[in-house]
């Protein structure tokens, strides 16, 4: 019976850890409030090692306090010499076995997670059979993110779109130095190298919401200013996305006059790095849903001031050491407004980050898009012989390295 | 060559006898002063670091700059001031500690001081030149490849040189060891101060080899057009991950062991006891210099080596909390039934108990592979080494100075101003470290120039800035006292602390011979079983004799300079094919140094037992 107590007084101790820990920070961002099934099971191993190093050095401490109270020189002592121990070889012992049974209780979750989070091999559902997988190739480059959704036919920047309840497969690299993938509050971060080994990784979240993603390896000057969004999705919201981003039209009129000039403007001045629609062009970012972003250049607030700023400057002040400092445009002030009215226009899709923060929650298997993915599979082995469709195979073998 | 000689000697030849000497304890004297130089350096690029980020989107600095400055500041901290000063301590403790009369290479061992600080002013030079190195003190390809200008070339450059030194200096000190031990003194009777100096060259000797070559390969794909590290042309990065780590953790070890060793000095003598469990402390200093050549690639959990590789990893690095535990309960029950003094050496290191035991604390869960997913390259990462090398190294060094400060310049510093000095740094240190583990889980990456508003971070922020401060003011207090110690302090008997070891059996400062006689060393804290079975003085192993010692040369110094000649030369050689005739011309004077120490013979001198019998019996009087 009096082992049941300690046992529920020692649940109790930890229950109270996870919720100080789970006071610090903010929702979107914190690893100590995980929306995730990742992040969580980081969060129960931290809380599992600081519980027992919490162990440690409550004794550490008693042993400490009591010896400098007790022990500390008093009046009258000047003559006094204590006694000279040598050793002894049963506490010796005892704080050398007792840390490494310590270690070991550590040790075992620690190598069980160590493994089942880079476990990329697909997800067994209740009826025993394999899940399809949704894979997003991950590009890093100084100093944004880019996303190709695998078979999807559907390419963006800045913001990755999931569903909620389901992993997304990540194959990440670098086309210039090393960066770091890094969503705190769904997944631990891994980095993003450029050459050697191509690295895989999954994330989930549990609810909907916009959480943010961070560059954590030093890439130069403008490092801190990396961010970027995970923006998740009800299911059916994802599908309706998918669906939306692999027709874009980049072509397609827009509504307002000012727009149909920037479009213009941008197709003579900035198509050769920025691509709309599902081009593979990834030498700046994707702009097919500029229009629904969160922030510009993934820091700035979303403005139009910001947006023509950034576009004048090449966001010189605003990210130094960008590489949009080389590009050789010059707009005039008009032309400005009109490129940025054009690249507020573009929302081909009715699912934005507002559907991630609306509770509403619509069902979908998602099987849809992996019939649609099957498809295209058989039309690309069809037209192996073709020409053009050499690069698209070399880019396959190269992600399932 | 007491000190009354130095003093009543003018300006000029003490700086050429400072310039020329081969004394352990003058280049001791010489390794603090351009440690502690490079030690205020390193804190003021740490407070412009911590200024710019008091607030958030705060731009008191530039990014290129803020680069600059975490850089250099990381680079300076660890080769340029922790690492000299715990060559400093071990250059004016461990010789007298084992009874030896001086190094086993004095030549070399100022050859080292020279080096080092050669290294030191190339590496400073690049503030001037058009930028210092910017790509963090890893300096991580391919960032350190791309990075422009020639900040990365005076990094690999300003390193190598001051390598160099550190290796021989850990050569130095492990001949002197192992041959040059008194009578008596067996290496199971060494202090653990000489022990943990013991071991970190060891460590010194096998890992820093791994940094040259990543530095020869940096310099090579820098300036010579070689591609090792260069993805576009077929360059693995993660080689110089691995190169830069296998040096960079037993670095670390380098780092604490020295320290430990300063505590398992400092506690016993403030406590009146012997170091419990003597022989456990020694095995577990050997084993965490043992597992600290296993661990480096805990620094490389993310980097995708595998879960396999991983897991390996991980459990090697959290047997290494096994050791350091055992260390920590053994300076616990040293004091456990002593008499307490709280003397400043002794309230750094009671201070570095919890300090350095939350800093374990969090080098075990780092450890955990799958939990760093989330710590790696965050504040908790910073939080965490700051703990262990400031809770650690830098209190280390601190108990050390001010214990040995005696032996080293005659006088006790003022216990007073140490202890405010102890308290301000003390609170600082944990006010600017502490909530920074928050941080990091709170996501903030480590090396972050700017971080945005309404994230949640800047209150911690803020508090972490003002106990910067505190520090800061803890700091300038010691060198204050410094001064006001040099000028009014009473000269100090050559056993202030009623110390137990050997380098508390001759005056303070010692005669440069150390010992008139070698002693006869009988068990383990030799003085004390001197001073409790005999009569408080250390008997002579040898009857009164010549002395023969080194003669004083200028030749480290010019080696030195030349190396450092050459080294510019060959940074800016790419720029200009002439600068080459500064290189060769660096090389000549390299070699040439180098030929003339060879071919020219210098037996040193003797001291005659007739000197040695007018100026009294050197012993603590």
């Amino acid at each position: 019976m009096k082992g049941l107590t300690s046992k529920f007084k020692a649940v109790g101790a930890l229950m109270i850890l996870a919720l100080i820990l789970s006071g610090c920070g903010e929702e979107f961002l914190s690893a100590l409030r995980p929306q995730g099934q990742g992040a969580s099971d980081i969060l129960s191993l931290m809380i599992l090692s600081i519980a027992v190093m919490m162990f440690v050095f409550v004794v550490v401490m008693v042993i400490y306090v009591f010896v400098i109270l007790k022990f500390r020189k008093k009046k009258g002592q000047e003559d006094f010499i204590p006694e000279q121990v040598e050793g002894s070889h049963t506490l010796e012992t005892l704080w050398t076995v007792v840390p490494i049974i310590l270690i070991l209780i550590l040790a075992v979750p620690t190598v069980q997670y160590t493994f089942s989070l880079v476990d990329t091999s697909p997800q067994v559902n209740a009826e025993g059979e394999e899940e399809d997988q949704i894979w997003v190739n991950v590009t890093g480059k100084q100093y944004w993110w880019h996303f190709e959704y695998e078979g999807m036919d559907v390419t963006t920047s800045q913001e990755i779109y999931i569903p909620t309840d389901r992993r997304v497969y990540l194959s990440l690299h670098s086309e210039d130095v090393i960066h770091s993938f890094w969503v705190p509050t769904l997944q631990g971060k891994i980095d993003v190298n450029p050459t050697g080994n191509r690295n895989e990784i999954w994330i989930d979240a549990d609810k909907e919401g916009v959480y943010w993603g961070k560059c954590a390896e030093f890439c130069g000057p403008s490092h801190s200013l990396m961010d970027f969004k995970v923006v998740a999705v009800s299911p059916g919201e994802f599908e309706q996305w998918v669906k939306d981003m692999r027709n874009i039209d980049p072509e397609e009129t827009p509504e307002s006059e000012v727009a149909t000039a920037g479009q213009e403007v941008f197709a003579n001045n900035c198509m050769s790095c920025h691509a709309n629609g599902t081009s593979p062009n990834k030498i700046g970012p994707n702009v097919s849903n500029f229009g629904d972003r969160e922030r510009i250049a993934g820091v700035l607030e979303y403005n139009k001031e910001n947006l023509m700023e950034w576009i004048e400057t090449k966001g010189e002040e605003m990210k130094p050491g960008n590489m949009m400092t080389t590009a050789a445009y010059d707009l005039s002030d008009e032309e400005l407004d009109q490129v940025a009215e054009y690249l507020m226009s573009l929302s081909p899709s009715e699912i934005t980050p507002e559907n991630a923060e609306d509770n509403e929650y619509i069902e979908s298997d998602l099987s849809d898009l992996f019939i649609d993915q099957e498809e295209n599979e058989d039309e690309g082995s069809e037209g192996e012989s073709e020409g053009d469709s050499e690069g698209e195979s070399e880019e396959d073998s190269d992600s399932n390295q | 060559m007491s000190a009354t000689a130095t003093k009543k000697a003018g300006f000029g030849s003490v700086l050429w006898d400072y310039l020329t000497t081969v004394d352990h304890k003058k280049i001791a004297i010489l390794y603090l002063i351009g440690g502690f130089f490079f030690f205020i350096l390193g804190g003021l690029e740490a407070m412009l670091v911590r200024i710019q980020l008091i607030q958030p989107d705060n731009n008191f600095v530039s990014a290129q700059f803020y680069n600059e400055l975490i850089t250099m500041h990381g680079t300076t901290m660890i080769f340029l001031a922790a690492m000299p000063l715990l060559l400093a301590l071990m250059n004016i403790a461990m010789p007298l500690q084992i009874g030896a009369r001086d190094v086993a290479f004095p030549f070399v061992n100022a050859l080292g001081f020279w080096l080092f600080l050669i290294g030191g002013i190339v590496l400073n030079i690049s503030w001037f030149t058009g930028g210092a190195p910017d790509a963090g003190w890893t300096a991580y390809t391919p960032l350190s490849i791309f990075s422009e200008g020639h900040g990365l070339d005076y990094y690999s450059i300003g390193l190598q040189i001051a390598g160099f030194g550190t290796l021989m200096g850990g050569i130095n000190f492990l001949v002197t060891v192992i041959t040059m031990r008194a009578p008596g003194m067996t290496m199971m009777r060494m202090p653990l101060f000489s022990w943990t100096t013991f071991i970190a060259s060891v460590l010194i000797l096998f890992a820093f080899p791994a940094l040259t070559v990543g530095l020869f390969l940096l310099t090579f794909d820098r300036l010579f057009g070689a591609n090792f590290f260069d993805p576009s042309m077929g360059g693995n990065v993660v080689i110089w991950e691995h190169l830069f780590w296998i040096f960079g953790h037993p670095e670390v070890y380098i780092l604490i062991l020295p320290a430990f060793g300063v505590f398992s000095e400092v506690i016993p003598t403030f406590s009146k006891k012997r170091l419990f469990g003597y022989s456990s402390m020694v095995f577990a200093t050997v084993l965490i210099a043992f597992l600290g050549f296993m661990v480096w690639a805990h620094h490389m959990f993310t980097v995708g080596l595998g879960p396999i590789a991983n897991s390996i990893f991980a459990i090697a690095t959290m047997a290494i909390a096994v050791p350091t535990g055992i260390k920590i309960f053994n300076w616990l029950f040293t004091m456990w039934g002593g008499t307490l003094r709280f003397t400043s050496p002794m309230l750094f290191a009671l201070g570095f108990i919890p300090s350095f035991t939350i800093g374990g604390m969090t080098g075990v869960m780092l450890g955990a592979a799958a939990a760093d997913f989330q710590y790696h390259d965050t504040y908790f990462v910073i939080a965490h080494f700051h703990y262990v090398i400031v809770g650690g190294t830098v209190f280390g060094i601190f108990a050390g100075l001010i214990y040995w400060w005696p032996k080293m310049f005659g006088k006790v510093l003022n216990e007073k101003m140490n202890h405010w000095f102890f308290w301000l740094f003390f609170i600082g240190f944990h006010l600017t470290f502490f909530l920074q583990h928050f941080l990091g889980l709170m996501g903030m990456p480590r090396r972050y120039w700017v971080f945005l508003e309404g994230q949640g971070l800047d209150l911690f922020n803020f508090i972490s800035t003002i106990g910067a401060f505190f520090m800061a003011a803890g700091t300038i207090l010691f060198m204050y006292n410094i001064v006001w110690t040099a000028m009014k302090e009473p000269k100090a008997s050559g056993d202030p602390w009623d110390g137990r070891t050997l380098e508390w059996a001759v005056s303070s400062p010692p005669p440069h011979y150390n010992f008139k006689q070698l002693p006869l060393v009988r068990g383990l804290d030799p003085l004390w079983i001197e001073k409790t079975e005999g009569n408080g003085k250390m008997q002579p192993a040898e009857p009164l004799g010549d002395i023969h010692m080194p003669n004083n040369t200028i030749i480290p110094l010019i080696m030195s300079i030349g190396l450092g000649i050459a080294g510019m030369g060959i940074i800016y050689q790419v720029d200009n094919p002439m600068w080459w005739i500064v290189a060769v011309i660096g090389f000549i004077i390299f070699f040439g140094s180098m030929a003339v120490r060879s071919l020219k013979d210098d037996l040193g001198h003797h001291i005659h037992k007739e000197d040695l019998e007018k100026e009294g019996d050197g012993s603590n009087g």
